[in-house]
């Protein structure tokens, strides 16, 4: 692996482990920021995962600089990150596909868009080669996904599909980004897919919207009791396909506080991950919903 | 007991920031102008974390409904109390009903108002500070309205007497031409050599998207290595596999406009950073207007480090001499 160690300004430690995102980088980048938190650094004031990468905010007045560089360094070499267990959740994620709402939205941006003919969801259809946009929700709801960083706006999952390279969505961000997207919409941009927490700006293609929040600031539902957001990296989400009728009843659940995700508490190892990546999904998929 | 009778353009309640939640996508916020900040609540003799208040560009009217010490500080922006002018950078004394307003800003974006005691809002993970994209800190998650009332609260640790100042030479001067001091890195591979100088050659015009979030630069295009794109970043040559944004970090969406990211900025996302701003210049930096000049320094960690310490030591300076 060809790491990058670089510093952001006087507070700031940016670690590049590869430039292409893979489950292996983000495993690394896992592996590393976990134990670093466990060594509790003194002058360590945020420890960021990220895709491919991750960054670390220290306070120089009491961490020198060039020994946290050295220290970081010394876990790369040091750590073997397919033997990380790594506790995580599976989580079922409804998502209504083709919704009236993102439609609305993507329709605004049009001249925003690589293919101002189609909608978000047929051209992205189209150029990862599917014949039809049913086919393409098949392939993202057939296999889950990685929560692989956390950010932009409190609690967005960046989400990457465990499914080998070949079968990798991949799609490119509007050429410029819209100022508008609704809360809570379900989106796709390079190899990630993401929920957007808060209505906001955003690049990303636009396919659905999700029922349930992964945001909630007054924290009245037993998801959100500990934390505002409720995705964290490493947790395992399956998008799954719902129709009109059980959106408007997740809806109900939310405004009556009675929601919760289906979920179930689960560990792993990269190893098991990389080893054999499709009986690994199938077997996320079975203890999710049967086991 | 504060009421708020005009508002002023934007007038936020801001703290140190919220730090330690960078992890779960939450951006710092706090003062934009640490320095101004910190010296207004020793003018006050606060706590160090105390929360005041951030004017920008145009002044609220407020009026005081109970006896207290206050301060301000920052870019230029004349107060009145009652109308009649009163300094900044300088422990004042108001009474029970009177008004506090200001002129038209003469330099600098940015003024700090402490109070004694500090703004008392809720504290919500570990600060005061408004947020405002998602609507949490502060006074109600937002800036202040007409009509509004602010609570003084108990940070006060010393009694600092009416009339106390600091030496001139403490006091930033802001003209309308910056050189701000960058650590060149982070994805600054991905830009040609030509645009790397090109970047620090070129003297750049802050647009009029120049907030809390960012502050956007017009002057030169700037050219990305060519190269086939890495799995994942996306087709832009500015994209990059989606990581984490430093605070102060600036990134060029398609070579345009440098975006200097600042305290409510997002915390990640797919456009390549190439340099930092060093901690010292982020009060600067929200100091300026737009249509002002900026010019990027090159600086080394070591220098970045040295200036951090300048900085602190004048602040130990102020607040000893308070």
């Amino acid at each position: 692996m060809n790491t990058l160690y670089e510093y952001g300004g006087d507070e700031f430690i940016f670690v590049q482990l590869s430039e292409e995102m893979s489950l292996e980088s983000n495993f690394a980048g896992m592996a590393i920021t976990r134990k670093l938190k466990e060594k509790q650094v003194e002058g360590i004031l945020d420890i960021c995962p990220s895709n491919a990468s991750y960054m670390v905010r220290f306070d120089p007045d009491v961490l020198d600089p060039e020994v946290l560089m050295n220290e970081l360094k010394e876990i790369e070499r040091t750590i073997d990150p397919l033997d990380v267990t790594i506790s995580s959740r599976l989580v079922d994620v409804p998502v209504l596909f083709e919704d009236p709402w993102t439609h609305e939205a993507l329709m605004r941006f049009r001249d925003r868009h690589q293919d101002p003919e189609a909608t978000d969801l047929q051209y992205s259809a189209r150029i990862n080669g599917y014949a039809n946009t049913d086919d393409f929700i098949e392939a993202i709801t057939r296999s889950p996904f990685l929560v692989s960083m956390i950010g932009f706006v409190p609690g967005l999952p960046w989400c990457f599909q465990m499914v080998p390279r070949e079968k990798q969505i991949e799609v490119p961000k509007y050429v410029r980004p819209r100022t508008f997207t609704p809360e809570r919409a379900f989106g796709f941009g390079g190899a990630f897919s993401v929920i957007y927490p808060v209505q906001g700006a955003g690049g990303y293609q636009l396919y659905g919207i999700a029922p349930a929040p992964i945001y909630q600031k007054e924290q009245t539902l037993p998801d959100f009791k500990d934390s505002m957001v409720f995705p964290q990296q490493g947790d395992i989400f399956r998008y799954r396909s719902i129709t009109r009728d059980e959106y408007d009843d997740i809806r109900k659940q939310v405004d009556e506080g009675t929601f919760t995700y289906q979920k179930k508490a689960f560990t792993f190892t990269p190893g098991e991950v990389l080893g054999d990546l499709e009986s690994f999904s199938e077997s996320v998929m079975r203890r999710l919903y049967h086991d | 007991m504060i009421k708020v009778s005009k508002p002023g353009l934007q007038t936020t309640v801001q703290d140190k920031g919220r730090i330690g939640f960078y992890e779960i996508g939450m951006p710092p916020s706090g003062a934009m102008d640490q320095y101004s900040y910190t010296v207004a609540n020793l003018l006050v003799g606060n706590q160090p974390n105390a929360a005041a208040l951030e004017i920008t560009y145009l002044g609220p009217e407020l009026l005081f409904e109970k006896d207290m010490r206050i301060s301000l500080t920052g870019g230029s922006m004349p107060p009145k109390i009652n109308g009649e002018s009163v300094p900044m950078w300088e422990t004042l004394a108001v009474r029970e009903g009177d008004v506090l307003s200001f002129d038209f800003v003469k330099s600098g974006a940015r003024v700090y108002l402490a109070v004694e005691g500090g703004i008392d809002v809720p504290v919500i993970m570990n600060s005061r500070s408004t947020y405002t994209l998602i609507g949490i800190g502060g006074f109600q998650g937002r800036p202040l309205a007409a009509g509004d009332v602010l609570q003084t609260g108990h940070m006060k640790e010393k009694d600092v007497p009416v009339g106390s100042k600091i030496s001139d030479a403490d006091i930033p001067a802001f003209g309308k031409a910056h050189e701000i001091r960058v650590v060149v890195g982070l994805c600054s591979y991905r830009l040609t050599e030509e645009s790397k100088q090109s970047f620090l050659q070129t003297e750049w015009t802050v647009t009029p998207e120049a907030n809390r979030i960012g502050y956007r630069h017009r002057g030169e295009r700037l050219q990305f290595v060519e190269r086939k794109q890495p799995f994942g970043a996306g087709s832009n040559p500015s994209n990059v596999t989606d990581l984490g944004y430093p605070i102060g970090s600036i990134q060029v969406p398609d070579g345009v406009e440098p975006i200097v990211l600042l305290h409510d900025a997002v915390t990640g996302g797919g456009y390549a950073t190439i340099a930092t701003v060093i901690s010292s210049d982020l009060n600067r930096m929200g100091q300026i207007k737009t249509n002002e000049k900026v010019r990027f320094v090159s600086v080394s960690m070591i220098e970045a480090l040295q200036a951090r310490r300048e900085t602190q030591e004048k602040l130990r300076r102020i607040a000893a001499s308070l």
